[in-house]
Protein backbone atom coordinates (compact mmCIF):
# COMPACT_ATOMS: atom_id res chain seq x y z
CA UNK A 1 0.00 0.00 0.00
CA UNK A 2 1.42 3.42 -0.93
CA UNK A 3 1.92 6.08 1.71
CA UNK A 4 -0.93 8.11 0.22
CA UNK A 5 -3.25 5.10 0.27
CA UNK A 6 -2.29 4.52 3.90
CA UNK A 7 -3.10 8.13 4.75
CA UNK A 8 -6.40 7.84 2.95
CA UNK A 9 -7.27 4.72 4.94
CA UNK A 10 -6.29 6.45 8.17
CA UNK A 11 -8.41 9.50 7.29
CA UNK A 12 -11.32 7.17 6.53
CA UNK A 13 -10.92 5.42 9.90
CA UNK A 14 -10.71 8.74 11.72
CA UNK A 15 -13.56 10.37 9.77
CA UNK A 16 -11.33 13.16 8.47
CA UNK A 17 -12.10 15.02 5.23
CA UNK A 18 -8.73 14.65 3.56
CA UNK A 19 -9.79 16.37 0.31
CA UNK A 20 -12.13 19.27 -0.30
CA UNK A 21 -13.06 20.77 -3.64
CA UNK A 22 -14.25 24.39 -3.53
CA UNK A 23 -15.72 26.15 -6.53
CA UNK A 24 -14.93 29.76 -5.71
CA UNK A 25 -17.13 31.07 -8.51
CA UNK A 26 -19.50 29.77 -11.18
CA UNK A 27 -18.72 32.77 -13.40
CA UNK A 28 -16.75 31.86 -16.49
CA UNK A 29 -15.27 33.45 -19.57
CA UNK A 30 -16.11 30.39 -21.64
CA UNK A 31 -19.54 28.93 -22.40
CA UNK A 32 -18.77 25.26 -22.86
CA UNK A 33 -21.61 23.38 -24.50
CA UNK A 34 -21.47 20.54 -21.95
CA UNK A 35 -21.12 22.64 -18.77
CA UNK A 36 -23.39 21.69 -15.89
CA UNK A 37 -23.33 25.14 -14.26
CA UNK A 38 -25.03 28.44 -14.83
CA UNK A 39 -22.59 31.31 -14.97
CA UNK A 40 -24.33 33.98 -12.93
CA UNK A 41 -23.28 35.21 -9.52
CA UNK A 42 -26.09 34.43 -7.07
CA UNK A 43 -24.14 35.76 -4.09
CA UNK A 44 -20.69 34.21 -3.94
CA UNK A 45 -18.86 33.95 -0.65
CA UNK A 46 -16.77 37.03 0.03
CA UNK A 47 -13.01 36.91 0.46
CA UNK A 48 -13.46 37.02 4.25
CA UNK A 49 -16.00 34.19 4.15
CA UNK A 50 -13.67 32.03 2.06
CA UNK A 51 -10.75 32.76 4.41
CA UNK A 52 -12.95 31.68 7.30
CA UNK A 53 -13.91 28.45 5.51
CA UNK A 54 -10.26 27.73 4.70
CA UNK A 55 -9.30 28.11 8.37
CA UNK A 56 -12.10 25.72 9.34
CA UNK A 57 -10.99 23.20 6.72
CA UNK A 58 -7.40 23.32 8.00
CA UNK A 59 -8.66 22.70 11.54
CA UNK A 60 -10.77 19.80 10.27
CA UNK A 61 -7.62 18.14 8.85
CA UNK A 62 -8.12 18.82 5.14
CA UNK A 63 -4.83 18.31 3.27
CA UNK A 64 -5.78 18.35 -0.43
CA UNK A 65 -7.62 21.47 -1.56
CA UNK A 66 -8.96 21.83 -5.10
CA UNK A 67 -9.84 25.37 -6.18
CA UNK A 68 -12.09 25.37 -9.20
CA UNK A 69 -15.07 27.06 -10.83
CA UNK A 70 -16.40 28.42 -13.20
CA UNK A 71 -13.14 30.05 -14.06
CA UNK A 72 -11.17 30.74 -10.89
CA UNK A 73 -9.43 33.79 -12.35
CA UNK A 74 -12.78 35.54 -12.79
CA UNK A 75 -12.42 36.33 -9.08
CA UNK A 76 -10.21 39.36 -8.52
CA UNK A 77 -9.19 37.92 -5.15
CA UNK A 78 -8.09 34.58 -6.61
CA UNK A 79 -4.42 34.99 -5.72
CA UNK A 80 -5.32 36.22 -2.23
CA UNK A 81 -7.31 33.00 -1.76
CA UNK A 82 -4.44 30.84 -3.02
CA UNK A 83 -2.00 32.72 -0.80
CA UNK A 84 -4.18 32.16 2.26
CA UNK A 85 -4.61 28.49 1.36
CA UNK A 86 -0.87 28.04 1.09
CA UNK A 87 -0.27 29.88 4.37
CA UNK A 88 -2.59 27.30 5.90
CA UNK A 89 -0.35 24.62 4.34
CA UNK A 90 -2.90 23.01 2.04
CA UNK A 91 -1.73 21.02 -0.94
CA UNK A 92 -3.41 23.19 -3.58
CA UNK A 93 -4.58 22.07 -7.00
CA UNK A 94 -6.14 24.63 -9.34
CA UNK A 95 -8.54 23.84 -12.15
CA UNK A 96 -8.73 26.52 -14.84
CA UNK A 97 -9.19 27.00 -18.58
CA UNK A 98 -5.95 28.98 -18.59
CA UNK A 99 -7.29 31.73 -20.84
CA UNK A 100 -6.35 34.47 -18.34
CA UNK A 101 -2.95 33.06 -17.40
CA UNK A 102 0.09 34.85 -18.72
CA UNK A 103 3.70 34.99 -17.56
CA UNK A 104 2.91 37.01 -14.44
CA UNK A 105 0.09 34.75 -13.26
CA UNK A 106 2.18 31.63 -13.93
CA UNK A 107 5.07 33.05 -11.91
CA UNK A 108 2.72 33.88 -9.03
CA UNK A 109 1.28 30.35 -8.98
CA UNK A 110 4.80 28.98 -8.84
CA UNK A 111 5.81 31.39 -6.09
CA UNK A 112 2.81 30.34 -4.02
CA UNK A 113 3.75 26.68 -4.27
CA UNK A 114 0.64 25.42 -6.06
CA UNK A 115 1.01 21.67 -6.48
CA UNK A 116 -0.76 21.18 -9.78
CA UNK A 117 -2.75 23.03 -12.42
CA UNK A 118 -5.43 21.18 -14.34
CA UNK A 119 -6.43 22.71 -17.64
CA UNK A 120 -9.33 21.68 -19.85
CA UNK A 121 -8.49 21.04 -23.50
CA UNK A 122 -11.17 19.58 -25.75
CA UNK A 123 -9.26 19.18 -28.99
CA UNK A 124 -5.89 19.83 -30.57
CA UNK A 125 -7.81 21.51 -33.38
CA UNK A 126 -8.78 25.14 -32.69
CA UNK A 127 -12.01 24.92 -34.66
CA UNK A 128 -13.21 21.99 -32.51
CA UNK A 129 -11.99 23.27 -29.12
CA UNK A 130 -13.29 26.81 -29.72
CA UNK A 131 -16.66 25.48 -30.91
CA UNK A 132 -17.05 23.68 -27.56
CA UNK A 133 -15.91 26.63 -25.41
CA UNK A 134 -17.74 29.13 -27.63
CA UNK A 135 -14.78 31.48 -27.11
CA UNK A 136 -12.90 32.25 -30.33
CA UNK A 137 -9.14 31.92 -29.90
CA UNK A 138 -9.49 30.00 -26.64
CA UNK A 139 -7.31 27.01 -27.61
CA UNK A 140 -4.47 29.33 -28.63
CA UNK A 141 -4.69 31.18 -25.32
CA UNK A 142 -4.96 27.97 -23.30
CA UNK A 143 -1.88 26.48 -24.97
CA UNK A 144 0.00 29.72 -24.38
CA UNK A 145 -0.94 29.49 -20.68
CA UNK A 146 0.33 25.91 -20.49
CA UNK A 147 3.66 27.02 -21.93
CA UNK A 148 3.92 29.82 -19.34
CA UNK A 149 3.10 27.39 -16.53
CA UNK A 150 5.56 24.79 -17.76
CA UNK A 151 8.28 27.41 -18.11
CA UNK A 152 7.82 28.01 -14.36
CA UNK A 153 8.34 24.31 -13.70
CA UNK A 154 4.74 23.78 -12.60
CA UNK A 155 2.98 20.44 -12.94
CA UNK A 156 0.20 20.70 -15.48
CA UNK A 157 -2.45 18.13 -16.38
CA UNK A 158 -4.58 18.40 -19.47
CA UNK A 159 -8.12 17.21 -18.76
CA UNK A 160 -9.82 16.05 -21.93
CA UNK A 161 -13.58 15.68 -21.64
CA UNK A 162 -14.79 13.65 -24.59
CA UNK A 163 -18.27 14.08 -25.99
CA UNK A 164 -20.16 14.08 -29.25
CA UNK A 165 -18.18 16.42 -31.44
CA UNK A 166 -14.66 15.73 -30.16
CA UNK A 167 -14.50 12.02 -29.32
CA UNK A 168 -12.17 11.31 -32.22
CA UNK A 169 -9.65 13.88 -30.95
CA UNK A 170 -8.49 12.06 -27.82
CA UNK A 171 -5.27 10.84 -29.40
CA UNK A 172 -4.59 14.33 -30.83
CA UNK A 173 -4.98 15.96 -27.40
CA UNK A 174 -2.80 13.28 -25.87
CA UNK A 175 -0.08 14.02 -28.44
CA UNK A 176 -0.44 17.73 -27.65
CA UNK A 177 -0.02 16.97 -23.94
CA UNK A 178 3.15 15.03 -24.71
CA UNK A 179 4.50 17.88 -26.81
CA UNK A 180 3.76 20.40 -24.01
CA UNK A 181 5.20 18.13 -21.30
CA UNK A 182 1.96 17.74 -19.34
CA UNK A 183 0.14 14.70 -18.10
CA UNK A 184 -3.19 13.78 -19.66
CA UNK A 185 -6.50 12.47 -18.40
CA UNK A 186 -9.55 11.66 -20.47
CA UNK A 187 -13.08 11.66 -19.17
CA UNK A 188 -16.13 10.66 -21.19
CA UNK A 189 -18.57 11.73 -18.45
CA UNK A 190 -21.22 14.33 -19.19
CA UNK A 191 -23.39 15.08 -16.19
CA UNK A 192 -26.81 16.70 -15.97
CA UNK A 193 -26.88 20.37 -15.02
CA UNK A 194 -26.92 21.24 -11.32
CA UNK A 195 -30.57 22.34 -11.71
CA UNK A 196 -31.53 18.87 -12.99
CA UNK A 197 -31.72 19.82 -16.68
CA UNK A 198 -30.69 16.71 -18.62
CA UNK A 199 -30.64 18.21 -22.12
CA UNK A 200 -26.83 18.20 -22.26
CA UNK A 201 -26.79 14.43 -21.86
CA UNK A 202 -27.42 14.32 -25.61
CA UNK A 203 -23.72 15.18 -25.88
CA UNK A 204 -22.68 11.85 -24.37
CA UNK A 205 -20.59 9.71 -26.68
CA UNK A 206 -22.62 7.00 -28.42
CA UNK A 207 -21.89 3.45 -27.23
CA UNK A 208 -20.04 2.25 -30.34
CA UNK A 209 -17.58 5.16 -30.18
CA UNK A 210 -17.15 4.69 -26.42
CA UNK A 211 -16.18 1.08 -27.12
CA UNK A 212 -13.57 2.22 -29.61
CA UNK A 213 -12.10 4.71 -27.10
CA UNK A 214 -11.89 2.04 -24.40
CA UNK A 215 -10.03 -0.27 -26.75
CA UNK A 216 -7.32 2.18 -27.84
CA UNK A 217 -4.04 1.37 -26.14
CA UNK A 218 -2.70 4.91 -26.43
CA UNK A 219 -5.67 6.17 -24.40
CA UNK A 220 -6.24 3.46 -21.80
CA UNK A 221 -2.91 1.65 -21.51
CA UNK A 222 -3.13 -2.14 -21.29
CA UNK A 223 -6.36 -2.85 -23.21
CA UNK A 224 -6.54 -6.50 -22.18
CA UNK A 225 -6.37 -5.55 -18.52
CA UNK A 226 -8.63 -2.49 -18.87
CA UNK A 227 -11.32 -4.41 -20.76
CA UNK A 228 -11.06 -7.70 -18.85
CA UNK A 229 -14.30 -9.34 -17.67
CA UNK A 230 -14.97 -8.50 -14.03
CA UNK A 231 -13.78 -11.07 -11.48
CA UNK A 232 -16.39 -12.45 -9.05
CA UNK A 233 -17.03 -10.00 -6.22
CA UNK A 234 -15.80 -11.10 -2.80
CA UNK A 235 -17.09 -10.10 0.60
CA UNK A 236 -14.66 -7.17 0.76
CA UNK A 237 -16.24 -5.75 -2.40
CA UNK A 238 -19.79 -6.23 -1.12
CA UNK A 239 -18.93 -4.54 2.17
CA UNK A 240 -17.10 -1.74 0.34
CA UNK A 241 -18.27 1.80 -0.22
CA UNK A 242 -18.50 3.29 -3.71
CA UNK A 243 -16.10 6.27 -3.58
CA UNK A 244 -14.57 8.88 -1.30
CA UNK A 245 -17.61 11.24 -1.50
CA UNK A 246 -18.75 11.97 2.05
CA UNK A 247 -16.11 9.62 3.49
CA UNK A 248 -12.84 11.52 3.01
CA UNK A 249 -13.97 14.16 0.52
CA UNK A 250 -16.65 16.73 -0.11
CA UNK A 251 -17.51 19.75 -2.23
CA UNK A 252 -18.35 23.37 -1.35
CA UNK A 253 -20.11 25.67 -3.81
CA UNK A 254 -19.38 29.41 -4.23
CA UNK A 255 -22.47 30.04 -2.07
CA UNK A 256 -21.23 27.93 0.82
CA UNK A 257 -23.41 24.91 0.13
CA UNK A 258 -21.78 21.62 1.09
CA UNK A 259 -22.33 18.52 -1.04
CA UNK A 260 -20.82 15.02 -0.89
CA UNK A 261 -19.07 15.68 -4.23
CA UNK A 262 -19.15 18.13 -7.14
CA UNK A 263 -21.07 15.44 -9.07
CA UNK A 264 -23.48 14.71 -6.23
CA UNK A 265 -25.94 17.62 -5.83
CA UNK A 266 -27.39 16.51 -2.49
CA UNK A 267 -27.47 19.64 -0.30
CA UNK A 268 -25.92 18.68 3.04
CA UNK A 269 -25.49 22.01 4.81
CA UNK A 270 -24.16 25.53 4.32
CA UNK A 271 -20.99 26.97 5.83
CA UNK A 272 -22.61 30.40 6.05
CA UNK A 273 -25.03 29.05 8.64
CA UNK A 274 -23.12 26.19 10.27
CA UNK A 275 -19.57 25.28 11.14
CA UNK A 276 -17.97 23.05 8.55
CA UNK A 277 -17.17 20.31 11.06
CA UNK A 278 -20.74 20.29 12.33
CA UNK A 279 -21.92 19.64 8.76
CA UNK A 280 -19.19 17.07 8.09
CA UNK A 281 -19.88 15.09 11.23
CA UNK A 282 -23.62 15.43 11.69
CA UNK A 283 -25.31 16.15 8.36
CA UNK A 284 -28.02 13.49 7.90
CA UNK A 285 -27.39 13.63 4.15
CA UNK A 286 -23.66 12.93 4.45
CA UNK A 287 -24.38 10.16 6.95
CA UNK A 288 -26.86 8.65 4.51
CA UNK A 289 -24.19 8.70 1.76
CA UNK A 290 -21.73 7.06 4.18
CA UNK A 291 -24.15 4.23 4.81
CA UNK A 292 -24.10 3.07 1.16
CA UNK A 293 -22.47 -0.33 0.72
CA UNK A 294 -22.21 -2.39 -2.46
CA UNK A 295 -24.32 -5.14 -0.87
CA UNK A 296 -27.14 -2.64 -0.32
CA UNK A 297 -27.37 -1.36 -3.92
CA UNK A 298 -30.82 -2.03 -5.31
CA UNK A 299 -29.81 -3.39 -8.72
CA UNK A 300 -26.02 -3.23 -8.82
CA UNK A 301 -25.45 -5.58 -5.87
CA UNK A 302 -26.44 -8.44 -8.20
CA UNK A 303 -24.45 -7.15 -11.19
CA UNK A 304 -21.32 -8.85 -12.57
CA UNK A 305 -19.64 -5.43 -12.64
CA UNK A 306 -20.26 -4.54 -9.00
CA UNK A 307 -16.58 -4.76 -8.07
CA UNK A 308 -15.10 -2.97 -11.08
CA UNK A 309 -17.78 -0.54 -12.28
CA UNK A 310 -17.11 3.19 -11.99
CA UNK A 311 -20.68 3.59 -10.72
CA UNK A 312 -21.02 7.16 -9.48
CA UNK A 313 -23.49 7.50 -6.59
CA UNK A 314 -23.96 11.16 -7.56
CA UNK A 315 -25.03 10.29 -11.09
CA UNK A 316 -27.25 7.54 -9.65
CA UNK A 317 -28.76 10.12 -7.29
CA UNK A 318 -29.52 12.38 -10.26
CA UNK A 319 -31.26 9.42 -11.90
CA UNK A 320 -33.46 8.95 -8.87
CA UNK A 321 -31.62 7.00 -6.16
CA UNK A 322 -28.12 7.14 -4.70
CA UNK A 323 -28.39 3.36 -4.22
CA UNK A 324 -29.63 2.75 -7.75
CA UNK A 325 -27.73 2.29 -10.99
CA UNK A 326 -26.06 5.04 -12.99
CA UNK A 327 -26.89 4.17 -16.57
CA UNK A 328 -23.90 6.12 -17.92
CA UNK A 329 -21.61 3.88 -15.88
CA UNK A 330 -23.56 0.76 -16.95
CA UNK A 331 -22.85 1.79 -20.53
CA UNK A 332 -19.15 2.27 -19.78
CA UNK A 333 -18.87 -1.15 -18.12
CA UNK A 334 -20.68 -2.75 -21.05
CA UNK A 335 -18.63 -1.03 -23.75
CA UNK A 336 -15.42 -1.81 -21.88
CA UNK A 337 -16.06 -5.53 -21.35
CA UNK A 338 -18.90 -6.50 -23.69
CA UNK A 339 -20.85 -7.84 -20.69
CA UNK A 340 -24.22 -6.16 -20.11
CA UNK A 341 -24.93 -4.82 -16.64
CA UNK A 342 -27.75 -6.13 -14.43
CA UNK A 343 -29.53 -2.83 -15.02
CA UNK A 344 -29.33 -3.25 -18.81
CA UNK A 345 -30.65 -6.82 -18.58
CA UNK A 346 -33.47 -5.71 -16.31
CA UNK A 347 -34.46 -3.00 -18.76
CA UNK A 348 -34.29 -5.38 -21.71
CA UNK A 349 -36.57 -7.84 -19.90
CA UNK A 350 -39.04 -5.09 -19.09
CA UNK A 351 -39.22 -4.27 -22.80
CA UNK A 352 -39.88 -0.88 -24.30
CA UNK A 353 -41.94 1.33 -22.06
CA UNK A 354 -45.18 2.58 -23.53
CA UNK A 355 -47.04 5.59 -22.22
CA UNK A 356 -50.26 4.92 -20.34
CA UNK A 357 -52.14 7.20 -22.67
CA UNK A 358 -51.44 8.37 -26.19
CA UNK A 359 -53.18 11.35 -27.68
CA UNK A 360 -53.01 12.46 -31.25
CA UNK A 361 -54.38 15.85 -32.13
CA UNK A 362 -55.39 16.51 -35.71
CA UNK B 1 29.76 19.60 16.54
CA UNK B 2 28.37 23.11 15.91
CA UNK B 3 24.81 23.87 16.97
CA UNK B 4 22.17 23.33 14.28
CA UNK B 5 19.01 25.33 13.78
CA UNK B 6 16.11 23.96 11.75
CA UNK B 7 13.13 25.64 10.11
CA UNK B 8 10.22 24.33 8.08
CA UNK B 9 10.30 25.29 4.39
CA UNK B 10 7.41 27.34 3.04
CA UNK B 11 7.34 25.17 -0.11
CA UNK B 12 5.43 22.36 1.54
CA UNK B 13 1.95 21.20 2.37
CA UNK B 14 1.48 19.69 5.81
CA UNK B 15 -1.28 18.44 8.07
CA UNK B 16 -1.52 16.47 11.26
CA UNK B 17 -3.43 13.21 10.81
CA UNK B 18 -4.05 11.08 13.85
CA UNK B 19 -0.90 12.25 15.64
CA UNK B 20 1.37 11.87 12.62
CA UNK B 21 2.35 14.66 10.26
CA UNK B 22 1.81 14.37 6.51
CA UNK B 23 4.23 16.53 4.57
CA UNK B 24 4.42 16.98 0.82
CA UNK B 25 7.10 18.94 -0.96
CA UNK B 26 5.66 21.45 -3.43
CA UNK B 27 8.96 21.28 -5.31
CA UNK B 28 9.03 17.61 -6.22
CA UNK B 29 5.78 16.21 -4.71
CA UNK B 30 7.71 13.85 -2.44
CA UNK B 31 5.33 12.70 0.26
CA UNK B 32 6.40 11.96 3.83
CA UNK B 33 4.65 10.84 6.94
CA UNK B 34 6.42 11.62 10.18
CA UNK B 35 6.02 9.42 13.21
CA UNK B 36 5.11 10.90 16.58
CA UNK B 37 8.70 11.79 17.55
CA UNK B 38 9.56 13.23 14.13
CA UNK B 39 6.31 15.22 14.27
CA UNK B 40 7.40 16.82 17.52
CA UNK B 41 10.75 17.82 15.99
CA UNK B 42 8.94 19.15 12.93
CA UNK B 43 6.57 21.23 15.01
CA UNK B 44 9.44 22.62 17.07
CA UNK B 45 11.45 23.58 13.96
CA UNK B 46 10.99 27.33 14.38
CA UNK B 47 14.44 28.38 13.14
CA UNK B 48 15.33 29.77 16.56
CA UNK B 49 15.53 26.76 18.87
CA UNK B 50 18.75 24.73 18.57
CA UNK B 51 18.18 21.10 17.58
CA UNK B 52 19.94 19.91 20.73
CA UNK B 53 17.45 21.88 22.82
CA UNK B 54 14.52 20.41 20.92
CA UNK B 55 15.90 16.94 21.54
CA UNK B 56 16.52 17.61 25.24
CA UNK B 57 13.27 19.42 26.01
CA UNK B 58 10.79 17.83 23.67
CA UNK B 59 12.02 14.35 22.82
CA UNK B 60 13.90 13.07 25.85
CA UNK B 61 11.35 14.45 28.28
CA UNK B 62 8.19 13.51 26.44
CA UNK B 63 9.27 10.12 25.09
CA UNK B 64 11.72 8.97 27.77
CA UNK B 65 14.54 8.36 25.27
CA UNK B 66 18.26 8.30 25.92
CA UNK B 67 19.68 11.71 24.93
CA UNK B 68 22.57 10.47 22.77
CA UNK B 69 20.34 8.08 20.85
CA UNK B 70 17.65 10.71 20.41
CA UNK B 71 20.20 13.25 19.12
CA UNK B 72 21.55 10.74 16.57
CA UNK B 73 18.04 9.95 15.36
CA UNK B 74 17.14 13.63 15.15
CA UNK B 75 20.29 14.46 13.14
CA UNK B 76 19.50 11.68 10.70
CA UNK B 77 15.90 12.84 10.34
CA UNK B 78 16.97 16.45 9.78
CA UNK B 79 19.56 15.44 7.17
CA UNK B 80 17.00 13.41 5.27
CA UNK B 81 14.32 16.10 5.21
CA UNK B 82 16.82 18.83 4.36
CA UNK B 83 17.96 16.82 1.34
CA UNK B 84 14.40 17.11 0.02
CA UNK B 85 14.31 20.84 0.79
CA UNK B 86 11.47 20.61 3.28
CA UNK B 87 13.58 21.45 6.33
CA UNK B 88 16.10 24.28 6.24
CA UNK B 89 19.23 23.77 8.32
CA UNK B 90 21.85 26.28 9.42
CA UNK B 91 24.51 26.84 12.06
CA UNK B 92 22.88 30.22 12.70
CA UNK B 93 19.28 30.93 13.76
CA UNK B 94 16.94 31.06 10.76
CA UNK B 95 14.74 34.03 11.45
CA UNK B 96 11.51 34.76 9.54
CA UNK B 97 11.78 31.49 7.66
CA UNK B 98 8.97 29.37 9.08
CA UNK B 99 5.42 29.05 7.78
CA UNK B 100 2.75 29.29 10.44
CA UNK B 101 2.19 26.20 12.55
CA UNK B 102 -0.09 23.59 11.00
CA UNK B 103 -3.01 22.33 13.03
CA UNK B 104 -2.07 20.34 16.08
Amino acid sequence: MSLLAEMNQRALNLGIPLSVHIDITYRCNERCVHCYLDHDDHGEMTTAEIFNVLAQLADAGVFFLVLSGGEVLMRRDFFEIVERARLLLFNVKVKTNGVMIRAREAARLRQLGVEQIQISVYSHRPEVHDAITKLPGSLKRTIRAIRFLKSQGLKVTIANVLMNGNFSDGAGVMALAKELGTSYTLDPTITPKMDGDTSILALRIPGSELKEIFHREELVGNVEEFCAPPPPAGEDVMEGYPCSAGHTACYISPYGDVFPCVQFPLPSGNVRRQKFLEIWRHSPQLNEVRSIRAKGLTVCSGCDHVGTCTRCPGLAYMEGSMRGPSTADCEKSFQRTGIPSANMLRRALAGPTTPLIQIQIH
Amino acid sequence: MPERYIARSTAIAARLLGGEMMVMSALDSTFFTLNEIATVIWQAADGRTPLSEIVANKICEEFDVDRERAQRGAEQFVDELSQHGILLVSNQPLLNSCPPQENS
